[in-house]
């Protein structure tokens, strides 16, 4: 043990990615955190953005998340995400429809409720976007 | 004694019922095995939503600050019941599993002196508790399982229902619906929700198996504002798989009902084909004894 951290990143619908890999860089709602072995424990909230895997040296997958939690403890890391889209199959035509979809809401939006829900995705739909760029 | 025409038209009318739930049953077993894998893709979710929540819960636990949805309001005078079933029927003992359970319930927590209020969630509940609780329902949520259960769906259901809590309508949540064991076994299960059940064996074990004490947690931002995401969010989850487990358990009683039916139905024209060949005997039978005794008696 203690070289690896087992990472595991979930959604709602499914088990996306677990395995051992080298550090985990998640962006936490107060700044990004890199996770190696024996990281302190920790519960953070998750902002949308990258998660980058790295196994051996590089960056081996970079997986989008729209938000969630993020649970450390020293021999694991566990990241509950709304949503994940691996940039490996990111479909630009998509996310920019999705974006505009998103503007749509916002302005025919009618209670300040509605208003903030639609605001937020599209900050989502934006920085799924900026990832990609 | 029915007549020839009257077994034949029951015949085929056996038969075409047999062809109905044949049919029913292949859609049902193909549709259980989607429902099947979506379930179980939610779990890992669910339970390490629980595993997190259970820290924190660890954490900040028994502190005044606490939200009421960790801690409850303290007081347990209003309960409300939300009743997971599925839309339509024709799937064995499945809906009825769950409104017996749910109505068992009802009337121990009335004996109890407590309030009830019942969210129907799936068409059939609603029927089977209107009869005794009529008044007691307070809404009924159908058509989630037309198309693929998503998560908003029951993200919208856990927002109502954390709505109503912090308007004061009741003190303590819990969900009843059929979780789904294997394809041919569905259990009854009651999971309270609001306030959140103190994490239950699998945290003394861990402690137990370790023999050191649970790790403590650093927060960012704060553990409040983290219990203020995750808590609504954890409402949602856990409909969402109750929604899931019970999708895949109604496929499965359906699948089974209909088996049994088809196979009924196969018995049932068994019979009949016995009957109408017996029947057809002997009025050849008779025709030929009529003829013989009529020629002998010239």
């Amino acid at each position: 043990m203690a070289d690896k951290v087992a990472f595991e990143l979930v959604s709602p619908a499914r088990l996306l990615f677990a395995g051992e890999v080298d550090m985990v860089v998640v962006p936490g709602s107060e700044g990004d955190f890199g996770v190696l072995p024996n990281h302190s424990p920790l519960i953070s909230l998750v902002r949308p953005g990258v998660i980058a895997v790295h196994e051996g040296g590089k960056v081996g997958s970079r997986i989008f998340v729209a938000g969630g939690f993020a649970e450390v403890t020293p021999d694991r890391c566990t990241v509950l995400a709304e949503e994940a889209v691996n940039l490996a199959d990111f479909d630009r035509a998509k996310a920019e429809a999705r974006l505009t979809a998103a503007r749509a809401k916002v302005a025919e939006a009618e209670t300040e409720a509605d208003k903030a829900a639609a605001q937020r995705a599209v900050s989502i739909a934006e920085a799924l976007l900026a990832a990609a760029a | 004694m029915p007549s020839l025409k009257d077994l034949r038209i029951r015949i085929s009318s056996v038969k075409s019922t047999q062809k109905i739930t044949a049919a029913m049953k292949m859609v049902a077993a193909s549709k259980l095995k989607r429902a099947q894998e979506q379930a179980e893709a939610a779990r890992p979710y669910a339970e390490r939503m629980e595993r997190m929540l259970g820290s924190l819960a660890a954490a900040v636990g028994g502190s005044a600050g606490a939200p009421k949805l960790l801690s409850g309001t303290g007081a347990s005078n209003v309960h409300l019941l939300v009743v997971v079933t599925a839309d339509r029927g024709l799937c064995g003992g499945f809906n009825g599993q769950v409104v017996r359970g749910a109505r068992n319930l009802v009337n121990r927590l009335k004996a109890e002196g407590k309030e009830v209020k019942i969210l129907c969630v799936g068409r059939k509940g609603r029927d089977g508790l209107k009869r005794d609780f009529a008044s007691l329902i307070v809404d009924t949520i159908e058509g989630l399982t037309k198309r693929e259960i998503r998560f908003d769906a029951a993200d919208a259901i856990g927002t109502r229902v954390a709505g109503m809590f912090a308007d004061g309508e009741f003190d303590v949540c819990t969900v009843v619906y059929n979780r789904f064991k294997s394809a041919i076994a569905q259990e009854f299960t009651a999971q309270q929700l609001i306030p959140f059940p103190p994490p239950p064996a699998p945290a003394a074990e861990d402690e137990a198996k370790a023999g050191q004490p649970q790790a403590v947690y650093e927060f960012e931002p704060e553990e409040e504002a983290i219990l203020a995401d995750l808590l609504p969010r954890n409402l949602g989850v856990q409909l969402y798989r109750s929604l899931l487990e019970s999708y895949a358990g109604e496929q499965g009683a359906r699948m089974a009902a209909m088996d049994n039916a088809t196979r009924n139905a196969g018995e049932m024209i068994g019979r009949l084909t016995l009957n109408y060949n017996r029947t057809r005997q002997a009025t050849i039978t008779r025709e030929m004894i009529e003829i013989v005794s009529g020629a002998e008696a010239v």
